[in-house]
Parts: structure tokens; sequence; C-alpha cells
């Protein structure tokens, strides 16, 4: 059903890397983000799931253009049909595209809470503000509180209506649920969905993975910089027959109410990749092939996959 | 506001028996180290009177002075005669301490203030334009010439300062802090001003690198914090970025630098006014070192470091009363 809709954003063939200093004049480059696709669609939840090091947050940094000078973005980002260039980012940023941050820290501490939710733009939407402020049970005197006055949950509500005050087309939401109660949690995915209910995009960066199972629509499997899969978030909840990629079905089974069973070896570090698929030294079905060549996406059963021998 | 007002009050008691304290025991090193110099007060005080005496009456001055009473007995007279408020009279001017100081650090005060307004504006300024163009041209030129000023010497870049726009272009007078020959009372604020600014500067030159390198630094990490990516991430550019959360941010902690900076200005000004001849505390406590005046001396350590410690004392009061993090947990 979602099929059918237009594109919102589309990514492919995305690299970010880091121009670092290496000893004391020797420059390298450090690939953190290789080959990564994924799509979004209006209307629905896509959740980008990967154990840390895997490059969601950066994702985020590359769709709004804020990455660090030192930064260097390739491949290709569609935003609506129109390629996302450095002009159009900058007229998208906090206008048409919203971060979600992950934590009080990503609010000036020497503000007041109302004024800075309000954000730069003028004329200043204070009505609106506080209409969500009442929305979301924040009590009125909230606005004239600094962040380090702000509970876990009155900080996460906060963040949320910074990004539902611009009437953003696409939300990307960094991480929004760790260190709040399971009700804080489920109350704040449950804003996410109504704004995808409501025709909206959201970009759901997350490893808690159970929760993105839920309330996703679609989950896109993170691995040292990568998309290794893409699939309806149904197929997480049918369990491991329902995958695609090896890494995907070893995340289901290192689920706790699964077997808990974690599998061999660590994430590789971004300067030290290997050679062909980066998941291949972990994987007990890789060959000669994936050790030689990065594996293309291919769709399979209505999910996309990066992997020479998904079935 | 209750709270706030309540916190002050504590805060400023707690400083107030701190200084006292501190003054006390600057006192009695003070004392301590003047007792054991080879100063004799009473050959200066004989010297400055410009006649010869017999030693019999110099014994009677030496009776009449205590010079022989165990150190204790003296320091104590002499403190309750400071609580009383004589602060003894100065054998190089022959004037009550206290008047001198009074009238000294008028003069000081103007050229501190000067120069402390100078190097807080133009430190911060530049260290804003720093931190905003951090490793690009402009901030590399002015954060060498930062090292280069804060690596040299006052009295040395006074004495250059002199010769070139005193002597060779002549814009500013050679010293003093009035035109010669001009009565006290005809001198005007303009003329004032004029003897002023030449020492104002190079005082100001000598501390503005400080505040300059922290104002950089400290906008630096503003810039890198997680506050300001996500400001960016709303759409806010460069300038706006600053005006809202930049300055902000930085000119809590420059401000309050800048108070805590009274010590280096006091010792700053010691060097600046004897290269300028200014007629300040600075200069004062070099004549009094010089021709072993002792109760000057004594008067103008203890008033010094009462300056420091007002200085310091409001860097901490202000601290509390305009950073909300400090200010809104006492409510």
């Amino acid at each position: 059903m979602e099929q059918k809709h237009e594109t919102l954003l589309e990514i492919h063939d995305l690299s970010v890397s880091f121009r670092m200093y290496d000893g004391a004049l020797e420059q390298k480059e450090l690939q953190v983000i290789s080959d990564l696709h994924l799509t979004v669609r209006p209307g629905e939840i896509v959740a980008v799931a990967g154990s840390s090091g895997s490059g969601k947050s950066l994702l985020a940094s590359a769709i709004l253009g804020i990455l660090p000078a030192n930064a260097t973005v390739r491949g290709h980002l569609h935003y609506k049909g129109r390629e996302l260039t450095k002009e159009l980012q900058t007229q998208l940023r906090g206008s048409e595209i919203a971060l979600v941050p992950q934590s009080v820290a990503y609010l000036d501490p020497l503000m007041k809470v109302g004024k800075q939710a309000d954000g730069h733009k003028k004329p200043r939407p204070t009505e609106r503000r506080r209409s969500l402020f009442r929305r979301f049970s924040l009590p009125e005197k909230t606005e004239n509180l600094y962040p380090f006055q702000l509970s876990g949950g009155m900080a996460r509500r906060v963040l949320v209506s910074t990004a539902l005050i611009t009437e953003a087309e696409l939300v990307i939401a960094d991480e929004p649920t760790p260190g709040m109660s399971l009700d804080q949690a489920l109350e704040a995915l449950q804003m996410f969905r109504e704004m995808a209910d409501a025709g909206k995009a959201v970009i759901l960066i997350t490893h808690d993975i159970d929760l993105a199972f839920e309330f996703a629509d679609r989950v896109a499997v993170f691995y040292a910089g990568t998309t290794v899969e893409s699939a309806p978030a149904a197929d997480f909840r049918n369990g491991p027959d329902a995958l695609r990629h090896p890494y995907s079905k070893a995340l289901w089974h290192a689920l706790p109410q699964n077997s808990f069973r974690p599998i061999e070896g660590f994430q590789p570090y971004a300067g030290d990749l290997p050679q062909g698929c980066l998941f291949a030294p972990r994987c007990r079905y890789a060959t000669e092939e994936c050790r030689a060549k990065i594996p293309p996406v291919r769709e399979i059963r209505g999910g996309e996959v990066r992997c020479f021998h998904a079935t | 506001m209750k709270g706030t007002a309540g916190r002050l009050i504590r805060t400023f008691l707690f400083h107030g028996i701190k200084i006292v304290s501190l003054l006390l025991a600057v006192s009695i090193i003070a004392f301590v180290l003047v007792s054991a110099s080879p100063i004799d007060p009473v050959q200066q005080y004989i010297l400055g009177l410009g006649t010869a005496i017999s030693p019999e009456q110099r014994a009677e001055i030496e009776a009449y002075w205590g010079v022989n009473e165990p150190p204790v007995e003296r320091y104590l007279s002499w403190l309750s005669e400071l609580l009383r408020g004589n602060w003894g009279e100065s054998a190089l001017y022959r004037r009550p301490v206290a008047d001198i100081i009074g009238e000294r650090f008028a003069n000081s005060l103007a050229l501190m203030l000067c120069a402390w307004l100078l190097s807080g504006v133009i430190g911060f300024a530049l260290g804003c334009v720093m931190g905003v163009f951090r490793d690009r041209w402009p901030d590399s030129i002015l954060k060498k010439l930062c090292y280069l000023l804060s690596s040299v010497p006052t009295f040395w870049l006074g004495l250059l300062f002199l010769l070139i726009f005193s002597v060779w272009l002549g814009w500013f007078p050679i010293g003093f802090s009035a035109p010669i020959g001009v009565a006290q009372g005809s001198v005007t604020l303009g003329q004032r001003l004029h003897h002023l600014a030449l020492p104002a500067i190079t005082l100001s030159l000598m501390s503005f690198a400080n505040i300059a390198l922290h104002t950089r630094q400290k906008l630096i990490d503003v810039l890198n914090s997680e506050y300001v990516l996500f400001a960016r991430a709303r759409g806010e550019g460069t300038w706006t970025v600053l005006r809202r959360h930049g300055l902000r941010n930085v000119l809590l902690p420059a401000v309050t630098l800048q108070f805590a900076s009274f010590a280096e200005l006091f010792g700053g000004s010691v060097l600046a006014e004897n290269v300028f001849s200014y007629p300040g505390l600075g200069s004062a406590v070099a004549a009094a070192g010089l021709n072993s005046d002792v109760p000057l001396l004594l008067g103008v350590t203890l008033f010094s470091a009462l300056f420091v410690c007002v200085g310091n004392m409001i860097a901490n009061l202000l601290y509390g009363l305009v950073d909300p993090q400090i200010r809104e947990v006492g409510k």
C-alpha cells in the first residue's frame, strides 16, 4: 500500500568520510558511511537500527548538511525528487526537515526553554508552541525554565515540540528513547506515529530494536556504515525466517526474548574496513565472492538486501 | 527572588570574612618582612629632616616611636592605629599615608579603569573574531599577535610607545597626568585624557591577549557544542548562532575573568606608571620601596591587597547573579 506513495527522501550510494591526521603530517580518509541506501515515503516511520558506530547519527547530519568541515559526502540524496544540494539543505533545515536531538545537551544551557523552542524565525510561533506544550502536558511555567531544570521526560517533550512547531514534512528523531521510562518511550513513539499518520515521514534512529519493530513501518538495518537490509517491520516481528540478511537474523537472535545469543566478532572500525561485503568476516555463509566484491542491493520478498546469498 | 537575595548576602558575608582574614595575614607578613629588612625607619626619618641631630635626640625619637619594643607589641599598636584610621605619615612626602593613597588611587583608578575597559572590549571582540574564523588566516594572525603581546614586558612596550608616539610622532605627551606649568585647578578633562591615553593603551595591551585567547577558546567550545549543532539543524546561520548562543555563553566567563584580573592590572600599573612618570599608586609604591618609606609601603601593600580581593569578590558575586545555573538553584 505504501509503495504507491511518492518517495519523500531517497538516498543511494551515500558515502561519508572524514579527513583525519594520522601522526604529525600524514592525512588519511576515514570512511564512516559507505554505499548506504535508504528510502522514506510520506506517512511512514522508518526505523534505522544498528549498533553504536554503525553511522546512524551521521546519517542525520548528512541529510541536514551539518557535518563538520572535514567531512566529504559522495552519492545521491534526493528530496521530493530534487537533488539535495547544500543550498537546498540550507533552505529546508528547520522548515521542512526537522531534527529531534538525543538529549537535553542539545539545548542552550543559558536560554529559557520557551524562547528556545520558539526558534530564531520571526514572527515567533509562541501561541503555537504554547498549545503544543499544553498538549504534551508541560506545565505553563516550563517556558521560563532553563534546560538544566527540566526532568528527562520534560526535556524529551520539549525537544519533540521543537520539531512539531516547524510543520516539517520529514522528522529525523535521533535516539529519542534512551533514558526514558517505558511509559515515556511509548508516549514519545506514539507522537511520532501520530505525525506519520498525519502524512509526515519520520526517520527513527534507534538501537532500541524492540520498540522500533512495534512502531515503525519499515526497518533499515545498518552495519559498519551501510544498509544491509531494509524490510517491513512485520518481518522483524515474524522472526528470522522472514528476514533476508544474515546480520538481521543474528540481530533477531541476539534479543533477550529470543535466544539471547550474540554472534562472534566485532563490527569493523571505520579505518579498517574489509574488502567486499562488510559483514563477510563474521558471516558463516561467506564465500570467496563475498570477500572479493561488495554485493549489490537486491529486492527479495518486498525488502531490499545487500547479500549474494539471501533468498 | 528572596532566595537569590539571601544567597547573595550569604556569599557576601562569606567573602567579607575571607577578605578580612586575608588582609590580617597580609599585614602580618608585610610587617614581618619590613622588620626583618635592613631598613632603619629612624635613620630615614632623620635623613628626611635634613639637619644633623645628636645621639641623645636620636634616642629620644627611638623611645617615642617604640623602636626597641618587642615586634608583637609594635605590630599590635600599628594595627590598632590603622583600625582607628591613622595610617601613619609618609617619610618621603611628609603627609599622612591615607591622604597620599586616596589621591594617588584616584589617578590610578582612572588609568586602570580605562585600560580595563579597553582590554575587555578589544579582547572580547578579537576573541570572537578568532573563534569564528578558527584555524583560518584572521585567527592565525591574531593568535600570533596575542602570544607576542602576552610575552612582551609592559615596561619595554611602554618605552617603545613613548619613543614612537611621543618622541617621534609627538602625538602624546612624554609623561605625567597633566601639562607641566599648569595650575591643578585649570587642567581640562581633555588634557587629562590626553595624558592618560598612552599609559592606558600600554596597560591594556598587556592584559587583552589573555581575555582574547580565553574568549577564542570558549567560543570554539561553544561552536562545537551539541546545542549549536542543533541550532544549525534548525536553520540558524553563523551570525544567528553567534548572536543567539555564542555571545550569551561566552560573555559570562569573559566578564568574570576580567574582574578576576585586578591583580595583573595592578601589577602592570606599577610598571606602566613608572615608565610614563604617571603619579598613581603604582609609582608611589615604587618610590616608597626605593626610598625606604615604611609607612607608605605598608599602607599601599594593604590597600592593593584589598583592591585585588574586591575584584575577585565581584567576579564571584557576578557569576552567581548572572549564571542561571547557579542563580536558579538557590530558588
